[in-house]
């Protein structure tokens, strides 16, 4: 869009030092259409030390870290600049780019290393983990013995803190949770001692527990080894928490570069200053999604920062609830419910109510006792990691999942357990927001197409005011009505997540269940989400079950928070009582898991 | 563990034989005419029909008959034809020995083809090489196998080059290893058949493998190319290319049929033809068992090597 564009802040240490081992002067990437993806990139990698590259997905902050490898993923081309790296040991630098295949390939592995996104689908699920440690070895020629070699394999494990014994060596990956399997790729990169090291992402596959592990291995082995890194990542949190200088990426650009602490508290460019805003905290100082870039609303958000004083308010009185409930007294909660809404409200049945509900499969307990209530108007944060059946719960509650057994009851009704079996009242009362908008939108029907589909199934209205409501729909999560025709390639991530909740919104449901809906996008996008989320409850009383594992967010978009552990609801109380007295240890840990901003 | 899966499958396969010899048993039952009148002919009187029959065993109960014909092919005893009076495994020998050389060669050599065609256009994906290749394995894919085996004659025994036999030479009774240019245009033209399948689905398997994480992830630790491919991409494209090998593999056990009636090849399948055409049932029941095996074989084959190309199967199960 803009030409240009001009890096506001120059660092100090990319002047030529002693410590840089790897220097990118000038970059350019083209594709191979000649369009250029990356305009001229600069940045350098000192010994000891890890660079935060940042930037939204499609920025190129990927296909500037695999040119630092000499290495261009399909349909791309070198275009013009210089990469070059100082080894150990070695008096002259290496120009990447002017390397041949064979001394690239010495080059890879052993004096710089990559570490993926997802360890799942980066280790060669048909190799045994230690062969695939010890094929880097063998490769690479490292030591001068069988011995050593096998030694090192041992060795490199119990650096990343796994065990180094043969029979995990002989474990296949599929055998390994996620954070094993990344601390693999860890062990994998370090076993030739490298001099600069690629990060790519490695900890956004994973729970907020398994992140702080293994960022934790990464910095500890980072400065054991004395290696220079390169840590790319959308999540202005990690940088924080693990690099000593960041520089902020924007459309191939490098807009900001600098010391972390300077350049995340006193932002220079509109970018970084965007970004910064847009970053959930935990504290909840600040209301996200106001100034982000997709947020298309009217600026009435200088009252925004009133939804979280007003979630403290309700928090006072809802303290009953919380305190001591810890999330097995359904009593108590559904009381204080029904006293709350008593005055007002006619009906004294809570809007949503989720009665000992309870899964299993097998031997294997999903769900166990759980008990929820949702009023209009109102969010409830689920939160758990991976496995703790949050999605399971929430699928029981719109009906998509009929094996539980407890009750879901909706305006004191008692609903039945699958959908088809629901009047199609219940059915519009609850509607289903899906995690990826990629992939729960289909790509061959236009956007007002695919809405229309929930306003057919309900049967109701003629075709002109079904097309009314969808553009009302598109309207209200400020896609507008142009979107109509549009089809889902067409869109981005965050426009095609708006679509989703239009989709739920057309048939004006009382209760909203978002499935993870903000975790495939960026934070700015996620930003804007949340954003829509909090104007949509004030505007329509919208009721949301809000499911994620991102405890960060839990401030700017909750009321309550049911903190969920291997199937049972372990905290359970109005959002800030939660954070500030978690009464679960898993909970405490949840907490201080979190990288602080 | 691994054991344990083979075995469940060896006992799986067990009783699809049987059940294939219940079907065959009784297709054979409902076949129209009488075998001991086909024998003697339409004077016969009913007497010697009925000691013929008693002869036979035909005049016991058909479940009787089933468990005695099952016992024998037990024991490698496949009956007696009633066509020839002779015994069936001595009728047989020579020619299922005929016929498994021909699809032994036709196998040995399609699938390495296959499979190295395969990757060699997965490498070269989108150059026109590999869109030539394409379209050469689709004309080929689509033709029948009479018209290659036609057309192969045509080219290299009578019309353009007359280089090759255009049909087995060999009298009765000299195996046919003795004059090995015979085998040649038969055996081609099951490999025309049969592998442009095979390269298909290893270019298809391979790409999305070369496409892969873990593939990205050995070129940036430094793995030679060759090993790459070799290593890490070719394993996990055999896995699903097995299954289409063993489809094709048991389709040369029936295919075979049709290219040795072209060639005039001793093979089962003439036999096969011969029996059908003088009414042999033991004969027809022998060979419809024998082609039986040969599936569950294959697929039990491609099945191991889906267990031994994923370990996750191999763990999992």
């Amino acid at each position: 869009m803009s030409p240009k564009t001009e890096t506001v802040r120059h660092d100090a240490a990319n002047e030529p030092n002693e410590k840089i081992v790897l220097r990118v002067s000038d970059l350019r990437v083209l594709t191979n259409a000649d369009d250029e993806i990356l305009h001229g990139v600069d940045f350098a990698l000192s010994r000891g030390e890890i660079l935060g590259l940042v930037g939204e997905s499609g920025s190129g902050k990927t296909t500037a870290g695999l040119a630092c490898m000499g290495h261009f993923r399909e349909g791309l081309k070198f275009g013009s600049g210089s990469v070059s790296i100082w080894p150990r040991g070695e008096a002259t630098h290496v120009e990447v780019g002017d390397l041949d295949e064979v001394a690239l390939r010495d080059l890879r592995g052993s004096r710089i290393a990559y570490i993926p996104q997802d360890p799942a689908l980066s280790l060669n699920p048909a190799m045994r983990v230690g062969e695939q440690i010890r094929e880097v070895l063998d490769i690479h020629d490292f030591g001068s013995s069988e011995r050593e070699r096998t030694d090192r394999v041992a060795e490199v494990l119990v650096d990343v803190g796994l065990p180094g014994d043969k029979a995990y060596q002989k474990r296949w990956p599929h055998q390994l949770s996620g954070g094993q399997q990344q601390r693999i790729g860890i062990a994998m990169a370090f076993a030739m001692y490298p001099d600069v090291l690629i990060l790519d992402e490695p900890t956004t596959g994973l729970d907020v527990s398994t992140q702080s592990v293994v960022l934790d291995t990464i910095r500890q082995m980072t400065v054991a080894n004395n290696v220079a890194g390169l840590y790319i990542t959308h999540d202005l949190a990690v940088i924080k928490d693990i690099s000593d200088r960041v520089a902020v990426m924007l459309r191939g650009d490098l807009v900001e570069e600098g010391p972390v602490s300077s350049v995340l508290d006193d932002p220079q460019h509109e970018y970084t200053k965007m970004l910064m805003a847009a970053v959930p905290d935990l504290a909840g100082r600040k209301t996200i999604g106001d100034g982000a870039a997709e947020a298309k609303e009217p600026s009435e958000d200088d009252e925004k920062t009133h939804i979280l004083v007003s979630t403290g308010e309700r928090g006072g009185s809802g303290d009953t609830v919380g305190s001591g409930s810890g999330g097995d007294a359904p009593d108590g909660a559904t009381a204080s419910a029904g006293e709350r809404d008593g005055g007002a409200a006619s009906a004294n049945a809570p809007l949503l109510e989720v009665a000992d509900v309870a899964l299993a499969y097998g031997k294997a307990q999903i769900l166990n006792g759980i008990n929820m209530v949702l009023e209009p108007g109102e969010c409830t944060m689920l939160l758990g990691e991976s496995g703790s059946g949050k999605t399971t719960l929430s699928q029981c509650v719109a009906g998509l999942n009929d094996d539980y057994s407890g009750s879901v009851r909706l305006r004191g009704t008692e609903l039945a357990r699958s959908t088809r079996k629901r009047t199609n009242e219940q059915r519009v009362g609850i509607q289903y927001v899906f995690q990826s908008p990629f992939s729960s939108l289909n790509p061959r029907r236009s956007i007002g197409q695919s809405l229309s589909v929930p306003l057919e199934m309900s049967g109701e209205g003629t075709a002109a005011s079904r097309k009314a409501a969808v553009e009302e729909a598109l309207d209200s999560v400020r896609l507008g009505r142009s979107f109509y025709h549009r089809r889902p390639g067409d869109l981005s991530g965050g426009e095609r997540q708006r679509a989703a909740i239009a989709r739920a919104l057309v048939n004006a449901p009382s209760v909203m269940v978002c499935d993870e809906i903000t975790s495939a996008l960026d934070v700015s996008v996620q930003a804007s989400i949340v954003a829509l989320l909090r104007t949509l409850r004030e505007e329509r009383q919208l009721a949301l079950l809000f499911v994620t594992h991102n405890i960060a967010l839990s401030r700017h978009i909750a009321d309550n928070l049911a903190v969920l552990n291997k199937g049972k609801i372990v905290d359970y109380g109005p959002t800030a009582s939660v954070l500030e007295n978690p009464s679960h240890e898993y909970t405490r840990a949840l907490i201080s898991d979190v990288p602080k901003f | 563990m691994f054991g344990k899966v083979i075995g469940k499958r060896l006992l799986f396969s067990a009783f699809i034989l049987i059940a294939v010899s219940l079907l065959v048993f009784g297709a054979t039952l409902l076949l129209p005419g009488d075998a001991a009148r086909a024998i003697l002919g339409q004077q016969a009187t009913p007497e010697r029909i009925a000691a013929l029959n008693e002869q036979l065993g035909l005049d016991q109960p058909a479940w009787q008959r089933y468990f005695t014909w099952l016992g024998g092919l037990f024991v490698g005893d496949f009956g007696t034809s009633s066509a020839t009076g002779g015994s069936v495994g001595a009728l047989l020998g020579d020619r299922v020995g005929a016929s498994f050389i021909l699809m032994g060669l036709a196998a040995i050599i399609s699938v390495p083809l296959g499979i190295g065609l395969g990757v060699f256009q997965a490498l070269h994906r989108g150059k026109r090489r590999d869109q030539a290749m394409t379209g050469l394995s689709l004309v080929l894919a689509a033709m029948p196998e009479f018209v290659i085996g036609i057309g192969l004659i045509a080219i290299f025994a009578t019309s353009v080059f007359q280089i090759l036999p255009a049909v087995t030479l060999a009298p009765p009774g000299e195996p046919v290893w003795n004059r090995p240019e015979q085998l040649i245009l038969p055996t081609l033209t099951l490999i025309l058949v049969v592998t442009p399948y095979i390269v298909r689905m290893m270019r298809a398997t391979m790409i999305e493998v070369l496409d892969s994480g873990f593939v990205e992830m050995a070129r940036l630790k430094g793995v030679p190319e060759k090993r790459v491919i070799m290593r890490h991409a070719v394993p996990h494209a055999l896995g699903p290319v097995a299954q289409v090998v063993a489809i094709q593999l048991a389709w040369l056990a029936g295919g075979v049929v049709v290219v040795e009636f072209l060639f005039r090849y001793p093979g089962l399948g003439q036999a096969l033809i011969d029996a059908v055409t003088y009414r042999d049932v033991q004969v027809v029941q022998a060979i419809s068992m024998l082609v039986a095996a040969v599936y569950v074989v294959v697929n039990l084959a491609a099945d191991v090597v889906g267990i031994l190309t994923n370990p996750k199967l191999r763990s999992a199960a």
